[in-house]
C-alpha cells in the first residue's frame, strides 16, 4: 500500500472558549473518496478550515506527500495542492466563468490579462469536468446553484490539484444534479485526486464514498470504516453516542372527518407551478414531495401569499384570501416556517422571545405599547412548551443550535394560534438527535387541530410524517394519495419519470 | 457558521459518564452545559452587551472631553452657562439625529436631512407665512416647517419603499433638489423672522432652562419610549434586522419604512424651527452637512449601519461628543479645521472600539 497523500495527527484548534478540534486525526490517500461525517459542532467545518490554510492548528501536525507541511495561508494550501469548495460558495456573481476561474492567479502578461488564452483554458477546464454547456463567458451570477459549483470545481482543478475538499456540495443540488456531481468525482479520484466529501446524506456516503472518519466533539471517533459496508446503525452510534433513526412518532390515524381548513383550488404560478389543487383538513399533514426546482417550496410562497398567483384561489375556513398578500394570509391564521430559516425567518440576534413575539406583537400592544412582561412571559410559556434549550429567553436566537432555532419559529406560529402551518424543509440543517422532537412536535401540533403543509427534500420525512402526499414533477402534481399507498422507491420513480398513476 | 458554534466546552462533555450515558440524558447534558458555557463566558461579555455596559465608553469618551475642558479652559469651561451653551447647540442635531437612529435601525439612510432643515426654514419664513402667522398665530410657523419636513420624509420613504430605490439614491436626490428649492423659493436671500413671539418663546427659558434643550429633551424621550416600549420600535428592528423575516412574520415592511422617512422628516421640522429660532432666520443654507454630523453621531452612538441594532441614548452621547469637542476646541481658539480632522479621527477611533465591544459579547 502506498503512502497516504495527507495524514493529520492530535489536531487542536483552540478558539475562546472551546476547544474546536481536540485531536483529530486524519489519513486521506491519493485517488479515494474520504467522506467526513460527524454532527453540526463536531468540527468538520473547524478541520477544513485547518486544511485550507484558513486556521492555523494551535498543535498536532499535518504531512502532505511525506513531509511535514505548515498551512499558514490559503494561498499557501492552494499552492500545494489542495483545493476547498465551501458551503457558501466564494464566487464573485460579477465576474465571468472563466474571470472566477483564474481569480487570484489571473493569466497575464505584464498586467494585462490574456482573455483569450483565459477563456481557452477554463473551457478546457470545464470539458473536463464534463460541462462543456457552461460558457466561460457567462456572468456567474446568472448559473444555478449546480452550475457555480462547477465552477468552483473548475477553480480548484484550474490550480495543480491534488486534494479537493467538498463541504455539503449536495446541499443545494438536485437529485440529477448530484448524480452528474458524482459522475465528475469519479473522474477525478480515477486522474489519482484525492476528495474529502463532507454531507450530512448517508445515501450519498454509500454510492461515492470509500473510507469514513468520523468527527465528534472534536475528536476522531472512528476512521478508516468502510463507506459502502458499515451499518448506518453503526455510523449513528458512533456520531451521536447512542443508537438512533429517524423515529418517527406513531401515526394517529387521521379520521378524515376534520373540517377542511385550507383550501388550494386550480392554483397556478405562470412559469413555476399549475394547476395545484388540494385541500388539507384540520389535524392533517399533507406533505409535498418532489425535486429542488419542482415548485413545491413556491406552492408554499404562494399560498401564504409571499408570490402572487396568476390564477387559482387560496381560502382559510371558506374564506377566500387576497392574492399576494402575506397580511392577508397572517391574518387568517397561515404560519409559515420557511426553508431559509436564518436568512427568511429569524432575527439572528435578537432575542428568542422578541422572535416567538414578532407575527403577535399587536396581541401585546395597548395602543402601540408593548406589554413586555407579557410577551416575554407568553413567549416563555411557548418555549418551554416545545423545550428550546437553553430555555433562556433573553438568549440571542444566534447562540442557539438549528433545532432549536427552527422551534422558535415554530413557537411563534403557536403563539398566534395558526390554524394552518406550512413547513418548509423543517428539519433541514437539523442533528439527528433534534429531528426526532421536531418530528413529534409536527405530529402534536396536527393531533392539536393544526392543518399542516410539510415540504421536504428527504423523501422518508414526508412519507413517515404525512397522512397525504402530493408528488410534484416540473410544477405538476403527479401523485396525489394517502401516505401509507405509497413507498420511497415509487415516489422517486414518479418525481423522476413522471409517470403519472 | 453553525459549526463555530461553540456546542459546549470540552471539559464538561469528557468529565461526563463515559460512552454509557442514556441517550436522552447526553443530549440535555451537551445543551445544558452549552448554556452554562454561555453564562460564565459572556459575564464580561454581557456586560459591555448591556445597554450600560455599550455606553459606557461613551461615558467616559464624554468625561474625558470634560476633563480636557476644565484642564485647558478652567470655569469657562465648566460653568453652568456653558453647560447651557453645548446643550443649546446640540438640541437642533439632536433632534435630527434621533430621528436619524429610527432610519438607520430600519435598515436605511437619509443624507437629505440637513437639506430638508433648510427647505422648511425658508417656507415656514417665507413673507406670506410670516404674514399669516402676524395674523393668526406664531404657531403656523411651526405647522408649516413641520408639514414641509414630513412632506420631504414622505417623498423618500415611498420612492425608498414602493419605488424600489435604494435609500442613498433617493436621498442623495432629496439632498440636491431640497435645498434648491430652498435657494428658489429665497432667492438665496436669507429671510429675517418678524414674528418675534415665535423666536421669543422657542428661543425663551422654561423653569430656568432654554426650551430649546427642553425640546431635546422631550423629542429624545419620545424617541426612546418609541424605540423601546412600542410595537413601532420592535417592528423597526425588525425590518432592519431582517427584511425579509419581518415580512414573512406579517408585517408590512413598505408602509414601515414609510413612516421612518416620514417621522425623521418630522424631525428635521422641528429642527428647523428650533434654528429658525436661535438664529432668528431662514435660509437655503441652515442646516448645512448636518446629514453627516447626524450619521457620525448615530453611528458613534453604537448604531449599526447595517440596521437591526442601536439605541436613543447612545446617539444623544453621540450628539454630546461632538458639541462638547466643538466646544472645548472653541474656547481654545482652535479653528474649525482642527475641529474637523478631530472629528473624523473621533468617528474612526469609537467605531473601531465599539467593534471590539461586539466581537466580544457575540461569540459566533
Amino acid at each position: 500500500m502506498s503512502d497516504p497523500l495527507l495524514q493529520m495527527r492530535g489536531i487542536v484548534k483552540v478558539f475562546p472558549g472551546v476547544r474546536a478540534l481536540d485531536g483529530v486525526d486524519l489519513e486521506v490517500r491519493a485517488g479515494e473518496v474520504h467522506c467526513l461525517l460527524g454532527q453540526n459542532g463536531a468540527g468538520k467545518s473547524t478541520l477544513i478550515k485547518v486544511l485550507a490554510g484558513a486556521h492555523e492548528p494551535d498543535e498536532g501536525e499535518i504531512v502532505w506527500q511525506g513531509e511535514e507541511l505548515r498551512l499558514t495561508t490559503p494561498l499557501a494550501a492552494m499552492k500545494h495542492g489542495i483545493a476547498t469548495i465551501y458551503q457558501e460558495l466564494d464566487l464573485v456573481d460579477g465576474l465571468s466563468v472563466a474571470e472566477n476561474i483564474y481569480l487570484g492567479h489571473e493569466l497575464a502578461a505584464g498586467g494585462f490579462s490574456r482573455r483569450g488564452d483565459t477563456q481557452r483554458e477554463a473551457a478546457a477546464l470545464l470539458d473536463r469536468l464534463g460541462h462543456r454547456e457552461i460558457s466561460p463567458r457567462r456572468e456567474v451570477g446568472t448559473l444555478s446553484a449546480a452550475g457555480k459549483q462547477i465552477v468552483s470545481m473548475a477553480r480548484a482543478l484550474s490550480h495543480d490539484v491534488k486534494l479537493i475538499v467538498m463541504d455539503e456540495p449536495s446541499a443545494v443540488l438536485d437529485q440529477e444534479e448530484v448524480a452528474r456531481l458524482f459522475k465528475v468525482i469519479r473522474d477525478l479520484t480515477g486522474e489519482g485526486v484525492a476528495v474529502v466529501y463532507i454531507s450530512h446524506r448517508l445515501e450519498e456516503i454509500r454510492q461515492i464514498g470509500d473510507r469514513v472518519t468520523v468527527l465528534k466533539d472534536g475528536r476522531t471517533v472512528a476512521t478508516g470504516l468502510s463507506a459502502r459496508d458499515t451499518p448506518t446503525r453503526e455510523l449513528t452510534r458512533r456520531m451521536t453516542g447512542r443508537d438512533i433513526e429517524y423515529v418517527f412518532p406513531e401515526r394517529v390515524s387521521p379520521d378524515g372527518d376534520g373540517a377542511v381548513v385550507l383550501g388550494v383550488r386550480d392554483l397556478a404560478a405562470s412559469g413555476v407551478f399549475s394547476r395545484v389543487d388540494f385541500d388539507v383538513r384540520a389535524g392533517e399533514i399533507v406533505g409535498l414531495a418532489g425535486l429542488v426546482g419542482s415548485g413545491r417550496s413556491e406552492i408554499l410562497e404562494t399560498v401564504y401569499g409571499a408570490r402572487k398567483a396568476t390564477t387559482g384561489s387560496v381560502s382559510v375556513n371558506g374564506k377566500r384570501l387576497r392574492n399576494g398578500s402575506v397580511r392577508a394570509a397572517v391574518g387568517a391564521g397561515i404560519g409559515l416556517c420557511p426553508e431559509e430559516r436564518k436568512s427568511q425567518g429569524l432575527l439572528l440576534d435578537e432575542s428568542v422571545y422578541r422572535n416567538v413575539s414578532l407575527a403577535t406583537l399587536g396581541r401585546f400592544a395597548r395602543g402601540g405599547f408593548l406589554d413586555r412582561r407579557g410577551e416575554r412571559k407568553a413567549a416563555q410559556e411557548h418555549v418551554r412548551a416545545l423545550d428550546v434549550r437553553p430555555g433562556d429567553v433573553d438568549r440571542a436566537v444566534r447562540t442557539l443550535s438549528g433545532g432549536n432555532q427552527q422551534k422558535v419559529v415554530l413557537a411563534r406560529w403557536l403563539l398566534r394560534d395558526c390554524r394552518v402551518l406550512l413547513l418548509d424543509e423543517p428539519t433541514r440543517g437539523v442533528d439527528v438527535g433534534a429531528r426526532s422532537e421536531i418530528y413529534a412536535l409536527i405530529r402534536r401540533l396536527a393531533a392539536d387541530g393544526v392543518a399542516v403543509v410539510l415540504v421536504s427534500s428527504e423523501v422518508p420525512e414526508v412519507l413517515g410524517l404525512a397522512d397525504r402526499v402530493l408528488v410534484l414533477r416540473e410544477g405538476l402534481v403527479v401523485h396525489s394519495g394517502p401516505a401509507h399507498e405509497i413507498d420511497e422507491h415509487r415516489v422517486l420513480d414518479l418525481v423522476m419519470e413522471g409517470s403519472a398513476v | 457558521m453553525s459549526e463555530q458554534t461553540p456546542a459546549a466546552p470540552q471539559e464538561t462533555k469528557r468529565t461526563g459518564t463515559p460512552g454509557g450515558a442514556p441517550p436522552a440524558d447526553e443530549h440535555r447534558r451537551v445543551e445544558a452545559a452549552a448554556a452554562a458555557e454561555g453564562d460564565t463566558r459572556s459575564r464580561f461579555g454581557r456586560f459591555m452587551g448591556s445597554s450600560f455596559g455599550r455606553n459606557l465608553g461613551l461615558v467616559i469618551a464624554l468625561l474625558v472631553l470634560c476633563a480636557v475642558g476644565v484642564a485647558t479652559a478652567g470655569d469657562r469651561f465648566a460653568s453652568t452657562d456653558n453647560m447651557l451653551t453645548i446643550l443649546r447647540l446640540a438640541s437642533g442635531i439632536g433632534v435630527v439625529s434621533i430621528g436619524m437612529t429610527f432610519v438607520i435601525i430600519g435598515g436605511g439612510i437619509d443624507l437629505s436631512v440637513g437639506a430638508i432643515v433648510a427647505l422648511s426654514s425658508v417656507w415656514a419664513t417665507t413673507l406670506a407665512t410670516q404674514r399669516m402667522a402676524e395674523d393668526t398665530h406664531w404657531i403656523v410657523m411651526v405647522f408649516t416647517a413641520l408639514a414641509v419636513g414630513v412632506g420631504c420624509g414622505l417623498v423618500n420613504g415611498v420612492l425608498i419603499a414602493y419605488g424600489g430605490m435604494a435609500p442613498f439614491i433617493v436621498t442623495l436626490a432629496m439632498l440636491a433638489a431640497a435645498r434648491g428649492l430652498a435657494e428658489l423659493i429665497s432667492e438665496r436671500r436669507t429671510q429675517i423672522i418678524e414674528v418675534r413671539a415665535l423666536v421669543d418663546f422657542i428661543n425663551g427659558d422654561f423653569l430656568g432652562v432654554p426650551v430649546l434643550i427642553w425640546i431635546f429633551a422631550v423629542v429624545s424621550a419620545i424617541g426612546w419610549v418609541l424605540l423601546n416600549r412600542t410595537t413601532f420600535g420592535r417592528r423597526t428592528i425588525a425590518v432592519g434586522g431582517n427584511a425579509t423575516a419581518a415580512r414573512l412574520a406579517g408585517i408590512s415592511v413598505k408602509r414601515h419604512t414609510v413612516l421612518l422617512y416620514a417621522l425623521l422628516g418630522l424631525a428635521c421640522g422641528i429642527a428647523a424651527v428650533m434654528l429658525m429660532a436661535r438664529t432668528t432666520t431662514g435660509s437655503s443654507t441652515h442646516g448645512l452637512y448636518w446629514e453627516l454630523d447626524a450619521i457620525a453621531a448615530v453611528v458613534i452612538g453604537g448604531t449599526l449601519l447595517t440596521g437591526g441594532r442601536g439605541t436613543i441614548v447612545g446617539t444623544i452621547f453621540g450628539v454630546l461628543i461632538f458639541m462638547t469637542l466643538t466646544n472645548v476646541f472653541t474656547l481654545n481658539n482652535l479653528d474649525s479645521s482642527t475641529q474637523a480632522v478631530a472629528k473624523g479621527a473621533i468617528i474612526v477611533i469609537a467605531v473601531l472600539l465599539q467593534q471590539r465591544v461586539a466581537a466580544r459579547s457575540d461569540s459566533s
